[in-house]
């Protein structure tokens, strides 16, 4: 239990998507205008990395590391598909998006609105595929912990976005230099971010 | 040097100034900034997104009348990892180090913006020919930021360029010293702030209202 809570304050705080890996930042410069839509885009990652990892780990330890296949039939021991776990994670995430896509349309169209393009880009966004690549490479012991991976991650990078963008609204009324406006400022605000959230480097419980 | 006609020359050479995918667009950052903290790893991205552009661009272009509309992203999505995996296994092949360095960040070429930002905006509309040059242009302009970063953040980090010393050992006596903070995430982060502040001071046209 201690592990679990660990990994998932490692991958909040100091391991954080954003801060650590610019890994989503594509979707993140681009949404993280105001509040309201980025929150809602957070939730949206962090529901799709909470899918897609679990189900990312239990198709790369039943099927695509090496020896995983020795339960299906004789002589699988002997078969290693790990260089097909790239395209499979890529099918898993886009699949589990158009999903999220159908659903949030059909209850809460006022949020499909907003999110407009940004929905189907997820598909895209590293953060997400990130996470899946991260998890087979730390190779977690158990799909408890992936879980708690999954979930760190997705909190780390809501975290992120609400944060940037609740610091963004505020400078739409501040005097910045012209040419630093727009993505300039908020490439410069992310790295000042970075630093404090370093601050987190070494915490464990 | 007129092999190529000038409209294939904008779309080889724009990327690298009005058109940089990195600097105006804002696409492809998310695997750009991790591999910057060395030349060597960020060479050997550049190329790699190049080759990937350049090839799926062409590749797609050739099959645009055959993919129906609903299923193209998937199609792209295939395509994509595709190359990238054959990327993947040529890397652990040839490049066993590098590709250590880059580890997850070989993987998330498939998710970078730039490829599917190319293929959906040039080359599903557009003949193979100019959708290649489009494609390498844009990977080859994405290699370039890459390179920029990792120039400073290598120099000012590590005194070295592609691991060769390249700071006089008599500066070191006088008490000069590396800073360590150039080495860790948050620089490439402001490196990038400060490059896309001069580029837009350069480019009025660029610049946000």
């Amino acid at each position: 239990m201690e592990n679990l809570v660990n990994i998932f304050i490692r991958s909040t705080f100091i391991d954080n998507m954003i801060f650590a890996y610019f890994l989503g930042m594509c979707s993140y410069l681009a949404v993280s205008k105001t509040v309201k839509t980025s929150l809602g885009l957070g939730v949206a990652v962090a529901f799709v990395l909470l899918v897609t990892v679990p189900v990312n780990y239990a198709i790369n330890a039943y099927l695509l590391s090496p020896g995983a296949l020795a339960w299906l039939f004789e002589g699988g021991a002997a078969v290693d598909l790990g260089y097909l776990s790239f395209i499979i994670f890529i099918a898993v995430v886009a699949a589990v998006v158009q999903l999220l896509e159908m659903i949030v349309e059909k209850y809460t169209p006022a949020l499909y609105n907003q999110l407009g393009i940004f929905l189907p880009l997820i598909a895209v966004n590293c953060a997400i595929m990130g996470a899946s690549l991260f998890m087979q490479e730390r190779a977690y012991a158990s799909l408890a912990e992936a879980t708690s991976f999954a979930l760190g991650s997705g909190a780390g990078w809501l975290l992120a976005i609400a944060g940037v963008a609740a610091i963004r609204e505020k400078l739409a009324y501040s005097n910045i230099p012209a040419p630093l406006r727009g993505a300039g400022i908020t490439f410069i605000l992310t790295g000042l971010m970075a630093i404090s959230f370093m601050s987190f480097l070494g915490i464990s419980i | 040097m007129n092999i190529l006609s000038s409209k294939s020359r904008q779309l080889l050479l724009g990327p690298f100034n009005k058109n940089n995918a990195i600097l105006v667009q804002i696409l492809g950052i998310c695997s750009a900034l991790a591999v910057t903290a060395k030349m060597e790893p960020a060479l050997v991205m550049g190329v790699s997104v190049t080759a990937v552009t350049a090839l799926s661009s062409v590749i797609l272009s050739s099959l645009r009348d055959a993919i129906p509309t609903r299923v193209r992203i998937i199609v792209q999505l295939v395509v994509v990892s595709t190359l990238v995996i054959i990327i993947d296994q040529l890397l652990k092949a040839f490049a066993y180090d590098v590709s250590k360095q880059l580890s997850v960040f070989v993987g998330l070429i498939i998710t970078n913006c730039i490829i599917m930002g190319r293929v959906e905006a040039f080359a599903l509309a557009n003949k193979p020919w100019p959708s290649l040059l489009d494609g390498a242009g844009n990977g080859v302009g994405y290699a370039f930021i890459l390179l920029l970063v990792a120039f400073f953040r290598e120099l000012l980090g590590s005194g070295t360029l592609f691991g060769v010393p390249v700071i006089p050992g008599a500066l070191y006596r006088w008490g000069y010293a590396n800073n360590g903070l150039m080495i860790l995430p948050p620089m490439a982060l402001i490196l990038v702030g400060v490059i896309i502040w001069i580029h837009r001071a350069r480019n009025k046209e660029l610049i946000e209202q």
